[in-house]
Protein backbone atom coordinates (compact mmCIF):
# COMPACT_ATOMS: atom_id res chain seq x y z
CA UNK A 1 0.00 0.00 0.00
CA UNK A 2 1.27 3.10 -0.78
CA UNK A 3 1.75 5.96 1.83
CA UNK A 4 2.77 9.44 2.34
CA UNK A 5 6.22 10.41 3.86
CA UNK A 6 6.89 13.88 4.97
CA UNK A 7 10.56 15.52 4.64
CA UNK A 8 10.77 18.21 6.29
CA UNK A 9 13.70 20.37 4.75
CA UNK A 10 12.84 23.85 5.75
CA UNK A 11 15.32 25.71 7.04
CA UNK A 12 18.42 23.96 5.68
CA UNK A 13 21.11 24.89 3.08
CA UNK A 14 22.86 21.88 2.63
CA UNK A 15 22.37 19.38 1.82
CA UNK A 16 19.65 21.18 0.43
CA UNK A 17 15.22 20.42 -0.04
CA UNK A 18 16.31 18.55 -3.50
CA UNK A 19 18.84 16.75 -2.09
CA UNK A 20 16.83 15.52 0.73
CA UNK A 21 14.11 14.19 -2.10
CA UNK A 22 16.57 12.37 -4.21
CA UNK A 23 17.60 10.61 -1.10
CA UNK A 24 14.20 9.65 0.63
CA UNK A 25 13.16 8.71 -3.22
CA UNK A 26 15.50 6.35 -3.32
CA UNK A 27 14.37 4.84 -0.87
CA UNK A 28 10.49 4.58 -1.60
CA UNK A 29 8.88 2.14 -3.06
CA UNK A 30 6.94 2.16 -6.95
CA UNK A 31 3.59 4.19 -6.03
CA UNK A 32 4.84 5.97 -2.68
CA UNK A 33 3.84 9.05 -1.69
CA UNK A 34 6.61 11.99 -0.69
CA UNK A 35 5.83 15.73 0.57
CA UNK A 36 8.56 18.19 1.06
CA UNK A 37 8.54 21.10 3.41
CA UNK A 38 10.55 23.72 2.02
CA UNK A 39 11.48 27.07 2.90
CA UNK A 40 13.62 27.61 -0.09
CA UNK A 41 11.59 29.23 -2.80
CA UNK A 42 14.01 27.43 -5.31
CA UNK A 43 12.50 24.50 -4.63
CA UNK A 44 9.84 25.56 -6.62
CA UNK A 45 11.49 25.58 -9.86
CA UNK A 46 13.87 22.66 -9.29
CA UNK A 47 12.10 19.64 -7.83
CA UNK A 48 9.54 20.05 -10.61
CA UNK A 49 12.39 20.06 -13.01
CA UNK A 50 14.19 17.36 -11.88
CA UNK A 51 10.66 15.33 -11.27
CA UNK A 52 9.45 15.71 -14.91
CA UNK A 53 13.45 14.50 -15.89
CA UNK A 54 13.35 11.03 -14.32
CA UNK A 55 9.85 10.65 -15.26
CA UNK A 56 7.90 10.48 -11.65
CA UNK A 57 4.65 12.46 -10.69
CA UNK A 58 4.15 15.93 -9.39
CA UNK A 59 0.68 15.69 -7.24
CA UNK A 60 0.79 19.25 -5.87
CA UNK A 61 2.78 22.68 -4.92
CA UNK A 62 1.51 24.86 -2.59
CA UNK A 63 2.71 27.16 -0.07
CA UNK A 64 1.45 27.71 3.44
CA UNK A 65 2.75 30.45 5.89
CA UNK A 66 6.53 30.54 4.02
CA UNK A 67 6.26 26.94 3.53
CA UNK A 68 6.04 25.40 0.71
CA UNK A 69 4.48 22.03 0.47
CA UNK A 70 5.33 20.19 -2.64
CA UNK A 71 4.02 16.59 -2.95
CA UNK A 72 5.19 13.76 -5.35
CA UNK A 73 4.95 10.05 -6.18
CA UNK A 74 7.88 8.00 -7.14
CA UNK A 75 6.55 6.14 -10.39
CA UNK A 76 9.67 3.76 -11.56
CA UNK B 1 23.61 7.87 36.64
CA UNK B 2 25.55 5.38 33.57
CA UNK B 3 25.85 7.41 30.16
CA UNK B 4 26.73 5.07 27.46
CA UNK B 5 28.16 6.56 24.18
CA UNK B 6 28.14 4.08 21.54
CA UNK B 7 30.52 4.90 18.76
CA UNK B 8 34.23 6.54 19.12
CA UNK B 9 34.40 8.75 15.66
CA UNK B 10 34.40 12.26 15.70
CA UNK B 11 31.14 13.02 17.27
CA UNK B 12 31.16 10.17 20.09
CA UNK B 13 34.63 11.12 21.18
CA UNK B 14 34.13 14.67 21.47
CA UNK B 15 31.05 14.17 23.47
CA UNK B 16 32.87 11.41 25.62
CA UNK B 17 35.29 13.92 26.58
CA UNK B 18 33.61 17.14 27.14
CA UNK B 19 31.46 14.77 29.29
CA UNK B 20 34.45 13.39 30.84
CA UNK B 21 35.62 16.88 31.85
CA UNK B 22 32.15 18.44 32.72
CA UNK B 23 31.91 15.52 35.28
CA UNK B 24 34.85 15.14 36.60
CA UNK B 25 33.88 15.54 40.21
CA UNK B 26 30.84 12.95 39.39
CA UNK B 27 32.98 10.45 37.48
CA UNK B 28 35.44 10.72 40.26
CA UNK B 29 32.28 9.92 43.63
CA UNK B 30 31.26 7.35 41.69
CA UNK B 31 28.12 9.19 40.67
CA UNK B 32 28.35 8.94 37.38
CA UNK B 33 29.56 6.45 34.86
CA UNK B 34 30.88 7.05 31.36
CA UNK B 35 31.43 4.38 29.04
CA UNK B 36 32.20 4.00 25.15
CA UNK B 37 31.28 1.44 22.93
CA UNK B 38 33.00 1.43 19.50
CA UNK B 39 33.76 -0.87 16.44
CA UNK B 40 37.65 0.18 16.06
CA UNK B 41 40.54 0.57 18.09
CA UNK B 42 42.00 3.66 16.03
CA UNK B 43 40.49 6.31 15.28
CA UNK B 44 40.61 7.93 11.70
CA UNK B 45 41.12 11.29 10.24
CA UNK B 46 38.52 11.03 7.29
CA UNK B 47 39.30 13.92 5.27
CA UNK B 48 42.50 12.79 4.96
CA UNK B 49 41.30 9.82 2.69
CA UNK B 50 41.11 12.49 -0.54
CA UNK B 51 44.88 13.67 0.45
CA UNK B 52 46.00 9.51 0.36
CA UNK B 53 44.01 9.25 -2.87
CA UNK B 54 46.98 12.12 -4.44
CA UNK B 55 49.70 10.89 -2.94
CA UNK B 56 49.98 14.06 -0.56
CA UNK B 57 49.71 11.65 2.81
CA UNK B 58 49.90 7.73 3.58
CA UNK B 59 47.03 5.90 5.20
CA UNK B 60 49.46 5.56 8.55
CA UNK B 61 48.86 9.11 8.84
CA UNK B 62 45.15 9.06 9.21
CA UNK B 63 44.95 7.01 12.83
CA UNK B 64 45.51 7.64 16.34
CA UNK B 65 44.80 4.56 19.45
CA UNK B 66 41.11 5.69 19.91
CA UNK B 67 42.08 4.74 23.75
CA UNK B 68 44.69 7.61 23.44
CA UNK B 69 42.39 10.53 22.47
CA UNK B 70 40.11 9.63 25.32
CA UNK B 71 39.92 10.90 28.74
CA UNK B 72 41.27 8.58 31.52
CA UNK B 73 38.04 8.48 33.26
CA UNK B 74 35.64 6.87 30.13
CA UNK B 75 35.46 2.79 30.54
CA UNK B 76 36.66 2.22 26.65
CA UNK B 77 35.53 -1.15 25.01
CA UNK B 78 36.14 -1.79 21.50
CA UNK B 79 33.40 -4.24 21.16
CA UNK B 80 30.56 -2.66 18.72
CA UNK B 81 26.23 -2.77 19.79
CA UNK B 82 24.66 -5.59 17.88
CA UNK B 83 21.33 -5.07 19.19
CA UNK B 84 19.69 -1.73 21.04
CA UNK B 85 17.65 -2.53 24.04
CA UNK B 86 15.99 0.97 24.12
CA UNK B 87 12.39 -0.05 25.75
CA UNK B 88 15.00 -2.24 28.40
CA UNK B 89 17.23 0.53 28.32
CA UNK B 90 20.03 -1.56 27.29
CA UNK B 91 22.49 -2.32 24.49
CA UNK B 92 23.87 -5.85 23.42
CA UNK B 93 27.38 -6.14 22.19
CA UNK B 94 28.67 -8.37 19.82
CA UNK B 95 30.47 -10.07 22.31
CA UNK B 96 27.15 -10.63 24.23
CA UNK B 97 27.74 -8.20 26.74
CA UNK B 98 24.96 -6.66 28.53
CA UNK B 99 25.18 -2.87 28.82
CA UNK B 100 22.70 -0.33 31.06
CA UNK B 101 22.93 2.71 30.74
CA UNK B 102 20.83 5.66 32.18
CA UNK B 103 21.09 8.78 29.38
CA UNK B 104 22.66 7.05 25.57
CA UNK B 105 24.28 8.97 22.87
CA UNK B 106 24.58 7.19 19.18
CA UNK B 107 26.83 8.38 17.06
CA UNK B 108 27.53 5.24 14.80
CA UNK B 109 28.48 6.88 11.78
CA UNK B 110 27.44 6.22 8.52
CA UNK B 111 28.89 3.90 5.07
CA UNK B 112 29.01 3.61 1.92
CA UNK B 113 26.98 1.39 -0.02
CA UNK B 114 28.27 1.08 -3.57
CA UNK B 115 26.87 -2.65 -4.04
CA UNK B 116 23.27 -0.86 -3.78
CA UNK B 117 23.84 0.87 -7.63
CA UNK B 118 24.50 -1.99 -9.97
CA UNK B 119 27.73 -2.06 -11.20
CA UNK B 120 29.36 0.55 -9.09
CA UNK B 121 31.83 -1.89 -7.50
CA UNK B 122 33.30 -3.39 -10.70
CA UNK B 123 33.46 -0.14 -12.96
CA UNK B 124 34.10 2.56 -10.12
CA UNK B 125 36.83 4.07 -8.31
CA UNK B 126 36.26 5.86 -4.77
CA UNK B 127 38.40 7.21 -2.06
CA UNK B 128 35.90 7.42 0.88
CA UNK B 129 37.55 4.20 2.25
CA UNK B 130 41.19 3.42 2.85
CA UNK B 131 41.47 0.75 0.36
CA UNK B 132 39.61 2.61 -2.01
CA UNK B 133 41.82 5.66 -1.87
CA UNK B 134 44.81 4.11 -2.26
CA UNK B 135 43.22 2.13 -5.30
CA UNK B 136 42.69 5.28 -7.16
CA UNK B 137 46.02 6.77 -6.20
CA UNK B 138 47.02 3.74 -7.92
CA UNK B 139 45.30 4.24 -11.32
CA UNK B 140 45.48 7.98 -11.29
CA UNK B 141 49.10 7.48 -11.86
CA UNK B 142 48.64 4.70 -14.59
CA UNK B 143 46.50 7.07 -16.17
CA UNK B 144 47.89 8.23 -19.28
CA UNK B 145 44.83 10.36 -20.77
CA UNK B 146 41.08 9.93 -21.15
CA UNK B 147 37.71 10.83 -20.07
CA UNK B 148 37.63 10.84 -16.45
CA UNK B 149 33.58 10.89 -15.32
CA UNK B 150 32.77 12.06 -11.55
CA UNK B 151 29.71 11.56 -10.52
CA UNK B 152 27.85 11.39 -6.64
CA UNK B 153 25.12 9.25 -5.18
CA UNK B 154 22.74 10.65 -2.66
CA UNK B 155 22.93 10.99 0.15
CA UNK B 156 26.71 11.24 0.90
CA UNK B 157 28.64 12.39 3.71
CA UNK B 158 31.22 15.79 3.14
CA UNK B 159 29.05 17.80 0.60
CA UNK B 160 32.11 19.57 -0.44
CA UNK B 161 34.53 16.61 -1.30
CA UNK B 162 33.23 16.16 -4.69
CA UNK B 163 34.19 19.95 -5.67
CA UNK B 164 37.41 19.46 -4.29
CA UNK B 165 38.23 16.35 -5.86
CA UNK B 166 37.97 18.02 -9.34
CA UNK B 167 40.22 21.12 -8.53
CA UNK B 168 42.75 18.48 -7.26
CA UNK B 169 42.28 16.29 -10.17
CA UNK B 170 42.81 19.03 -12.19
CA UNK B 171 46.23 20.18 -10.44
CA UNK B 172 46.88 16.55 -10.58
CA UNK B 173 47.47 16.07 -13.86
CA UNK B 174 48.57 18.85 -14.81
CA UNK B 175 51.46 18.54 -12.28
CA UNK B 176 52.17 15.50 -14.75
CA UNK B 177 51.76 17.21 -17.60
CA UNK B 178 49.06 15.48 -19.23
CA UNK B 179 45.96 17.56 -18.13
CA UNK B 180 45.44 18.64 -21.73
CA UNK B 181 45.28 14.57 -22.46
CA UNK B 182 42.50 14.55 -20.08
CA UNK B 183 39.11 15.66 -19.91
CA UNK B 184 37.66 16.11 -16.84
CA UNK B 185 33.77 15.79 -16.39
CA UNK B 186 31.78 16.19 -12.97
CA UNK B 187 28.33 14.97 -13.05
CA UNK B 188 26.16 16.43 -9.84
CA UNK B 189 23.00 15.08 -8.70
CA UNK B 190 20.86 18.20 -8.44
CA UNK B 191 20.23 21.36 -11.45
CA UNK B 192 23.82 23.20 -10.25
CA UNK B 193 26.69 22.23 -9.22
CA UNK B 194 26.58 22.49 -5.68
CA UNK B 195 24.17 22.23 -3.21
CA UNK B 196 25.19 25.05 -1.56
CA UNK B 197 24.10 27.99 -4.14
CA UNK B 198 26.99 30.03 -2.74
CA UNK B 199 29.83 27.51 -3.78
CA UNK B 200 27.58 26.67 -6.96
CA UNK B 201 28.06 30.28 -7.77
CA UNK B 202 31.70 30.35 -7.19
CA UNK B 203 32.82 27.21 -8.38
CA UNK B 204 31.09 27.17 -11.76
CA UNK B 205 33.77 30.00 -12.94
CA UNK B 206 36.82 28.41 -11.75
CA UNK B 207 35.12 25.18 -13.10
CA UNK B 208 34.95 26.85 -16.77
CA UNK B 209 38.38 28.67 -16.48
CA UNK B 210 39.69 25.60 -15.87
CA UNK B 211 38.26 23.72 -18.60
CA UNK B 212 36.61 21.21 -16.65
CA UNK B 213 33.05 20.04 -17.92
CA UNK B 214 30.01 19.53 -15.74
CA UNK B 215 26.53 18.16 -16.36
CA UNK B 216 23.97 18.41 -13.53
CA UNK B 217 20.57 16.47 -12.28
CA UNK B 218 22.88 13.98 -13.01
CA UNK B 219 21.75 10.40 -10.36
CA UNK B 220 23.29 7.33 -11.14
CA UNK B 221 21.11 4.83 -11.86
CA UNK B 222 23.63 2.19 -13.19
CA UNK B 223 27.43 1.39 -14.46
CA UNK B 224 27.97 -1.17 -17.33
CA UNK B 225 31.36 -1.99 -16.12
CA UNK B 226 32.08 -3.57 -19.28
CA UNK B 227 31.74 -1.45 -21.70
CA UNK B 228 32.46 1.88 -19.25
CA UNK B 229 29.15 3.65 -19.04
CA UNK B 230 27.51 5.01 -16.50
CA UNK B 231 24.05 5.55 -16.94
CA UNK B 232 21.75 8.13 -14.86
CA UNK B 233 17.88 7.99 -13.49
CA UNK B 234 17.52 10.82 -15.66
CA UNK B 235 18.20 8.67 -19.00
CA UNK B 236 21.65 10.25 -19.54
CA UNK B 237 24.33 7.61 -20.81
CA UNK B 238 28.11 8.69 -20.08
CA UNK B 239 30.96 6.51 -21.77
CA UNK B 240 34.42 6.89 -19.45
CA UNK B 241 37.59 5.46 -19.28
CA UNK B 242 38.27 6.44 -15.78
CA UNK B 243 35.08 6.68 -13.29
CA UNK B 244 35.42 8.40 -9.81
CA UNK B 245 32.39 7.80 -7.28
CA UNK B 246 31.29 9.28 -4.22
CA UNK B 247 28.39 6.37 -3.79
CA UNK B 248 25.56 6.53 -1.94
CA UNK B 249 25.71 6.07 1.95
CA UNK B 250 23.51 4.59 4.54
CA UNK B 251 24.09 4.52 8.70
CA UNK B 252 25.59 1.44 10.03
CA UNK B 253 23.64 -2.04 9.61
CA UNK B 254 22.37 -2.50 13.45
CA UNK B 255 20.52 0.83 13.05
CA UNK B 256 18.14 -0.21 10.44
CA UNK B 257 17.73 -3.88 11.89
CA UNK B 258 16.56 -2.64 14.61
CA UNK B 259 14.41 -0.26 13.42
CA UNK B 260 16.03 3.10 14.94
CA UNK B 261 16.22 4.58 11.72
CA UNK B 262 15.18 4.18 7.84
CA UNK B 263 17.96 3.99 6.07
CA UNK B 264 20.09 4.17 9.31
CA UNK B 265 18.95 7.75 10.04
CA UNK B 266 17.79 8.14 13.00
CA UNK B 267 14.38 10.55 13.83
CA UNK B 268 16.31 13.64 16.03
CA UNK B 269 14.70 16.15 17.02
CA UNK B 270 16.69 19.21 14.96
CA UNK B 271 17.19 21.47 18.28
CA UNK B 272 17.63 19.22 21.38
CA UNK B 273 19.50 16.22 19.33
CA UNK B 274 17.18 13.61 21.23
CA UNK B 275 15.99 10.93 19.57
CA UNK B 276 11.96 11.40 18.99
CA UNK B 277 10.09 9.73 21.49
CA UNK B 278 12.91 8.93 23.52
CA UNK B 279 13.84 11.79 26.18
CA UNK B 280 16.92 9.62 27.23
CA UNK B 281 18.89 8.84 24.13
CA UNK B 282 20.59 11.09 21.85
CA UNK B 283 21.71 11.16 18.13
CA UNK B 284 24.88 12.88 16.87
CA UNK B 285 27.03 13.62 13.67
CA UNK B 286 26.40 11.33 10.61
CA UNK B 287 23.66 8.94 11.76
CA UNK B 288 21.36 11.66 12.55
CA UNK B 289 18.09 12.33 10.00
CA UNK B 290 18.71 16.09 10.35
CA UNK B 291 18.68 17.69 7.14
CA UNK B 292 22.57 19.30 7.55
CA UNK B 293 25.42 17.79 5.64
CA UNK B 294 27.03 14.85 7.28
CA UNK B 295 30.20 16.25 8.15
CA UNK B 296 32.99 16.24 10.86
CA UNK B 297 32.18 20.22 11.50
CA UNK B 298 28.38 19.21 12.07
CA UNK B 299 29.13 16.72 13.92
CA UNK B 300 31.91 18.53 16.27
CA UNK B 301 28.97 21.47 17.17
CA UNK B 302 26.47 18.65 17.66
CA UNK B 303 28.80 16.72 20.29
CA UNK B 304 29.30 20.12 21.99
CA UNK B 305 25.96 21.28 22.61
CA UNK B 306 24.86 17.65 23.78
CA UNK B 307 27.79 17.18 26.54
CA UNK B 308 27.12 20.66 27.56
CA UNK B 309 23.03 19.66 27.68
CA UNK B 310 23.67 16.33 29.23
CA UNK B 311 26.25 17.24 31.65
CA UNK B 312 23.58 20.17 32.84
CA UNK B 313 20.87 17.86 32.52
CA UNK B 314 22.84 15.85 35.67
CA UNK B 315 23.74 18.86 37.88
CA UNK B 316 20.48 21.06 37.37
CA UNK B 317 18.36 18.84 35.96
CA UNK B 318 17.63 20.99 32.85
CA UNK B 319 19.33 21.37 29.18
CA UNK B 320 20.81 24.65 28.43
CA UNK B 321 21.31 24.73 24.68
CA UNK B 322 20.08 24.61 21.21
CA UNK B 323 21.82 22.86 18.59
CA UNK B 324 21.28 25.83 15.96
CA UNK B 325 22.34 23.87 12.24
CA UNK B 326 26.36 24.99 12.42
CA UNK B 327 28.46 23.94 10.02
CA UNK B 328 32.11 25.62 8.85
CA UNK B 329 34.12 23.60 6.28
CA UNK B 330 36.61 24.23 4.87
CA UNK B 331 37.05 23.84 0.70
CA UNK B 332 40.13 22.85 -0.94
CA UNK B 333 40.67 24.80 -3.88
CA UNK B 334 43.21 22.55 -5.37
CA UNK B 335 46.99 22.23 -4.08
CA UNK B 336 47.44 25.88 -2.72
CA UNK B 337 44.25 27.73 -2.02
CA UNK B 338 41.24 26.94 0.55
CA UNK B 339 38.14 28.90 1.19
CA UNK B 340 35.68 28.31 3.59
CA UNK B 341 31.55 28.20 4.80
CA UNK B 342 29.80 29.06 7.82
CA UNK B 343 25.96 28.72 7.78
CA UNK B 344 23.38 27.39 10.80
CA UNK B 345 19.94 26.98 10.19
CA UNK B 346 19.33 30.18 9.81
CA UNK B 347 22.07 32.02 7.81
CA UNK B 348 22.98 30.91 4.65
CA UNK B 349 26.44 29.89 3.43
CA UNK B 350 28.66 32.91 2.45
CA UNK B 351 31.67 32.37 0.68
CA UNK B 352 34.94 34.20 0.96
CA UNK B 353 37.92 34.05 -2.15
CA UNK B 354 40.11 31.04 -1.97
CA UNK B 355 43.66 32.11 -0.75
CA UNK B 356 46.71 30.84 0.75
CA UNK B 357 46.64 31.27 3.93
CA UNK B 358 43.46 29.22 3.91
CA UNK B 359 44.74 26.81 2.67
CA UNK B 360 47.70 26.20 5.42
CA UNK B 361 45.21 26.78 8.11
CA UNK B 362 43.79 23.56 6.77
CA UNK B 363 46.63 21.97 6.48
CA UNK B 364 47.25 22.69 10.00
CA UNK B 365 43.48 21.59 11.21
CA UNK B 366 44.51 17.94 9.83
CA UNK B 367 46.69 18.17 12.18
CA UNK B 368 44.55 20.14 15.10
CA UNK B 369 41.86 17.45 14.73
CA UNK B 370 43.57 15.75 17.12
CA UNK B 371 43.68 18.16 19.56
CA UNK B 372 39.71 18.82 18.79
CA UNK B 373 38.60 15.47 19.22
CA UNK B 374 40.09 15.39 22.58
CA UNK B 375 37.87 18.13 23.17
CA UNK B 376 40.59 20.83 23.81
CA UNK B 377 39.59 22.92 20.67
C1 LIG C 1 36.90 11.53 2.05
C2 LIG C 1 36.22 12.26 3.14
C3 LIG C 1 36.46 13.61 3.32
C4 LIG C 1 35.83 14.30 4.35
N1 LIG C 1 36.11 15.63 4.50
C5 LIG C 1 35.53 16.31 5.50
C6 LIG C 1 35.85 17.69 5.70
O1 LIG C 1 36.68 18.27 4.98
N2 LIG C 1 35.22 18.35 6.70
C7 LIG C 1 34.33 17.73 7.51
O2 LIG C 1 33.78 18.40 8.41
N3 LIG C 1 33.99 16.43 7.36
C8 LIG C 1 34.58 15.70 6.38
N4 LIG C 1 34.28 14.38 6.22
C9 LIG C 1 33.16 13.77 6.97
C10 LIG C 1 33.49 13.37 8.40
O3 LIG C 1 34.63 12.55 8.45
C11 LIG C 1 32.29 12.64 9.01
O4 LIG C 1 31.12 13.35 8.75
C12 LIG C 1 32.47 12.47 10.51
O5 LIG C 1 33.52 11.61 10.79
C13 LIG C 1 31.17 11.98 11.16
O6 LIG C 1 31.37 11.72 12.52
P1 LIG C 1 30.56 10.57 13.25
O7 LIG C 1 31.08 10.53 14.65
O8 LIG C 1 29.12 10.74 13.01
O9 LIG C 1 30.97 9.23 12.49
P2 LIG C 1 32.42 8.56 12.40
O10 LIG C 1 33.48 9.54 12.67
O11 LIG C 1 32.43 7.83 11.12
O12 LIG C 1 32.42 7.52 13.62
C14 LIG C 1 31.54 6.44 13.73
C15 LIG C 1 32.04 5.55 14.86
O13 LIG C 1 31.07 4.57 15.19
C16 LIG C 1 31.72 3.33 15.37
N5 LIG C 1 30.72 2.29 15.15
C17 LIG C 1 30.14 1.89 13.99
N6 LIG C 1 29.26 0.91 14.22
C18 LIG C 1 29.24 0.71 15.55
C19 LIG C 1 28.51 -0.17 16.42
N7 LIG C 1 27.62 -1.05 15.94
N8 LIG C 1 28.75 -0.11 17.75
C20 LIG C 1 29.64 0.78 18.26
N9 LIG C 1 30.36 1.62 17.48
C21 LIG C 1 30.15 1.58 16.16
C22 LIG C 1 32.86 3.36 14.39
O14 LIG C 1 33.88 2.43 14.75
C23 LIG C 1 33.32 4.79 14.54
O15 LIG C 1 34.20 4.90 15.63
C24 LIG C 1 34.93 13.63 5.22
C25 LIG C 1 34.70 12.26 5.06
C26 LIG C 1 35.35 11.57 4.04
C27 LIG C 1 35.11 10.09 3.90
Amino acid sequence: MSQTKIIDARDTFCPGPLMELISYMKRANVGDELELLSTDKGSVNDVPEWIAKVGHELISSEQVDNVWHIKVRKTK
Amino acid sequence: MKILVVGGGTAGTIVANNLARRLTAETRSGKVQLTMLSASDRHMYQPGLLYVAFGQMTPDQLYRDQASLLEPTIDFHVDPVKKFMLDKKQVMTEAGKIHNYDILVIATGSRIVPDETPGLTEGAEFFYTEESAVKLYKRLREFQGGRVAVAIGVPHKCPVAPVELMFSLHDYFKARGIRDKVNLKYYYPIGRIHTIEAVAKWAKPEFDSLGIEYETLFNIKEVDAKNKIVKSEEGIDVEYDLLIVVPQHRGMEVIERDNLGEGGWIPTDRHSLAMKGHDNVYVVGDTTNLPVSKTGSAAHFQAEVLAENIASIIKIGAPVRDYDGKIYCFIEAGRDRATYSMFDYETPPDLKPPSKPMHWFKLSYNQMYWTSVRGLL
